[in-house]
């Protein structure tokens, strides 16, 4: 018989399942370290990052654009992208429409416990192939972990610095009468994606995601002296949301045309199923700019060398009345009012 | 894109206006039963092509609005009990019932799940068998068979932790309340197309005959309803009345025979109170003997009906027609898709959810 000696008893590993998140990984102790150290920092690989310091020490001359977004989407992987390369483009995509060249980016995860530590590498690796897509690095971060059932697989909050690079300021404000508005592509494709995805629609053509960064389309504009007047990308409440947001800031009239505005057949069909308004459904990789109108073909020429720019288009004018109203010519030649959506989108009953 | 472009063709559409004009003598006035109907009119603004002498009034095919608030009531409640799931159409969460709606209810803890099929809500019950999942099956003709076959499926499957809140309504009896009414206006209807490819138009056939209106079967794209008024105001301005098909694409005189079938199976005609419109005889939908099992209102209590109070929201005269919605002094003041008054605000086949909706500009204006 053997004799058990307590001083031989060994301490369990802090964390005994290596396959998922858990609470210890966001306790702020060696478990965290280890998560740290093991998964997101060679996942990331920037030198700022293994430091290991409090914060990101960053060298930047001139203005700065800075913003910051959350990211809570479900299913965390969807047709045309996932979580993590949605969070590098969107915060990437906010910092552009200012004018800026995106920098740097903090990415906060927000983990449930029971993760699979697979899922985190994923996610992980598909950030990190976002950011350098766009050239931005990813220089700081955090990590914490709630009770599993608390919230849904993973959240992540970004933050995003970038160096204004365009000559004027870029916004509602610099709107003009007559400025030409102009799509950089299809629309909807985000908002259906996700839908399908979620809800496990099997459509017979499957809809990609449009999530894309458009930094590389916008500093063109800005690099071959297009005057953007303004610049807003289209994420919920889609295109009626971003035109309705800049009518009632520059309390200008807005007036598209919907025969104009790029919608693919996929999406069309998927809209006309639910009862949706294209107009109102999300977007990733898509802007609007506003131009004046010497400067539109150009600008839509330009646009279309990116593939994410592939179908840009004009889709409306500025005009003067109705004061802060979006309208839009429908196909009959009849004009209608443009709104924010109410609420959720939901699909009709029949 | 195919059977969309094509029916919102401006070419056509000027044509149909242009025949219209030709062959009107005299003012007219129509019905679009369905709300579907009501939204497309709005949004593409086939009301604006037409003559003066036209007018297009709202029907009532709405079927979030015209569910009795105390069904929403009782969804609340059954949502708010233990061990519970209620699954709804997303559209019906941002209906009021007396004391809030299914959205609101949510948020404080309900066990609410949006499916987009009938047969979704099965699936849950079979996933979670300690719980009762509740399904809230409304819907007219159309949506009715759908329904039918979650139970029938349930059945099949033995799941007995199914049920439904069941309000279905009917469109015909509808129809023939309406013109019934004292002070009955409508001259000509343009039947609801969905509705009638299942049921086909067989029983709008005496309905024409007995009160002297045209009835035409019509879809939902401009051209349809372009097309649909241009046959209904051809009967009257020729002096007839019967039923014709413009839906020819969807609709056949006998309708679905194999969704009437799962419909007869499940469901009986029963009497029907309309949210805003009142008791209409043989208008609503009661489970079979053989289906009563699947009845919610056995396991949960039967929904009262009470009637409805008089208040500011004339969503009952909209649903018959008898006023629009811009007549409503509290439209799009202190009635919005925000904070509603009635249903016809919120639902996405509501009269007043589509005029705030396309028309806010004039509407809007005019208000200030």
């Amino acid at each position: 018989m053997t004799r058990t000696n307590f001083f031989d008893l060994s301490c369990p590993s802090p964390v005994p399942d290596r396959e998922t998140v858990q609470l210890a990984h966001g306790g702020g102790g060696r478990a965290m370290k280890q998560l740290i150290d093991e998964i997101v920092r060679p996942a990331f690989q920037d030198p700022e990052l293994d430091r290991g310091h409090d914060g990101a020490l960053l060298d930047v001359n001139g203005p700065l654009a800075f913003t910051s977004d959350s990211y809570v989407v479900r299913p965390l992987f969807f047709p045309g992208g996932d979580i993590g390369s949605l969070a590098v483009n969107g915060t990437v995509n906010d910092l552009a429409m200012c004018g800026a060249r995106p920098l740097y980016l903090s990415v906060g995860l927000i983990l449930e416990e029971g993760l699979s530590i697979d899922t985190l590498r994923r996610v992980l690796a598909s950030t990190r192939g976002a950011a350098v897509a766009t050239g931005v690095r990813l220089v700081t971060g955090d990590t914490k972990v709630v009770d599993r059932g608390k919230m849904d697989g993973m959240f992540i909050n970004t933050a995003g610095v970038g160096k204004i690079v365009a000559p004027s300021k870029i916004g509602p404000e610099s709107v003009r009468l007559g400025d030409v508005v102009i799509v950089s592509g299809d629309i909807g494709r985000h908002g259906i994606a996700v839908m399908a995805a979620r809800e496990g629609f099997g459509f017979e053509t499957p809809i990609a995601s449009d999530c894309a960064p458009l930094a590389a389309p916008v500093l063109a504009l800005i690099n071959e002296g297009i005057a953007t007047h303004c610049l807003r990308d289209l994420t919920r409440g889609g295109l009626a949301s971003a035109a309705v947001e800049i009518a009632e800031s520059s309390g200008l009239a807005i007036a598209l045309e919907e025969q104009a505005i790029p919608i693919c057949a996929e999406v069309k069909s998927a809209c006309e199923l639910f009862g949706f308004d294209p107009l109102h459904v999300a977007n990733e990789g898509r802007f609007i700019a506003f131009v004046p109108q010497e400067d539109a073909a150009r600008t839509v020429e330009i646009l279309r060398r990116w593939p994410v720019g592939k179908t840009a288009a004009i889709i409306g004018a500025v005009e003067e009345s109705p004061r802060g109203r979006v309208t839009c010519r429908g196909p009959l030649g009849v004009r209608r009012a443009v709104d924010m959506l109410s609420g959720e989108q939901l699909p009709r009953i029949c | 894109m195919n059977f969309r472009d094509e029916y919102r063709d401006a070419d056509a559409a000027r044509r149909f206006a242009n025949a219209i004009r030709g062959i009107v003598t005299r003012p007219w006035t129509l019905m679009e039963v369905c709300g579907g109907q009501t939204h497309a009119i709005l949004r593409f603004g086939v009301d604006r092509l037409l003559p003066p002498e036209v007018s297009l009034l709202h029907g009532p095919g709405c079927p979030v609005c015209v569910t009795p608030a105390e069904y929403i009531d009782k969804a609340i409640e059954i949502a708010s009990s233990r061990n519970t799931i209620l699954c709804s159409f997303g559209d019906m969460l941002r209906a009021p019932g007396t004391k809030g709606d299914l959205f609101a209810a949510k948020s404080r803890g309900a066990n609410v799940r949006i499916v987009y099929s009938p047969l979704d809500a099965v699936t849950i019950a079979q996933a979670e068998p300690d719980r009762d999942v509740v399904f809230f099956a409304i819907g007219f003709e159309t949506t009715a068979p759908a329904n039918a076959m979650a139970a029938i499926h349930a059945k099949q499957s033995g799941v007995n932790n199914f049920s439904m809140l069941s309000s279905h309504a009917l469109v015909p009896p509808a129809i023939r309340s309406l013109l019934e009414a004292p002070g009955a206006r409508v001259q000509g209807f343009l039947a609801a197309g969905h509705v009638c490819t299942v049921m086909g138009y067989r029983e709008y056939e005496p309905i024409a005959e007995r009160f002297g209106v045209p009835i035409v079967v019509t879809g939902f794209e401009p051209l349809d309803i372009l097309q649909g008024v241009y046959m209904c105001l051809r009967q009257l301005e020729d002096g007839r009345a019967v039923v014709e098909n413009q839906y020819s694409r969807a609709v056949r005189r006998d309708g679905n025979e194999a969704a009437r079938r799962v419909m007869r199976e499940v469901f009986q005609v029963a009497p029907r109170r309309w949210r805003g419109v009142g008791d209409i005889p043989e208008s609503g939908l009661s489970f079979t003997e053989a289906y009563a099992d699947f009845d919610a209102e056995r396991r949960f209590g039967a929904v009262m009906t009470r009637d409805d109070a008089a208040d500011l929201c004339i969503a009952g005269q909209v649903l018959r027609g008898d006023r629009k919605p811009t007549d409503c002094p509290a439209f799009g003041k202190s009635c919005t898709p925000e904070r509603p008054l009635g249903v016809t605000m919120v639902s996405n086949e509501g009269a007043c959810a589509a005029y705030y909706r396309y028309r806010s500009l004039e509407t809007m204006d005019a208000a200030q």
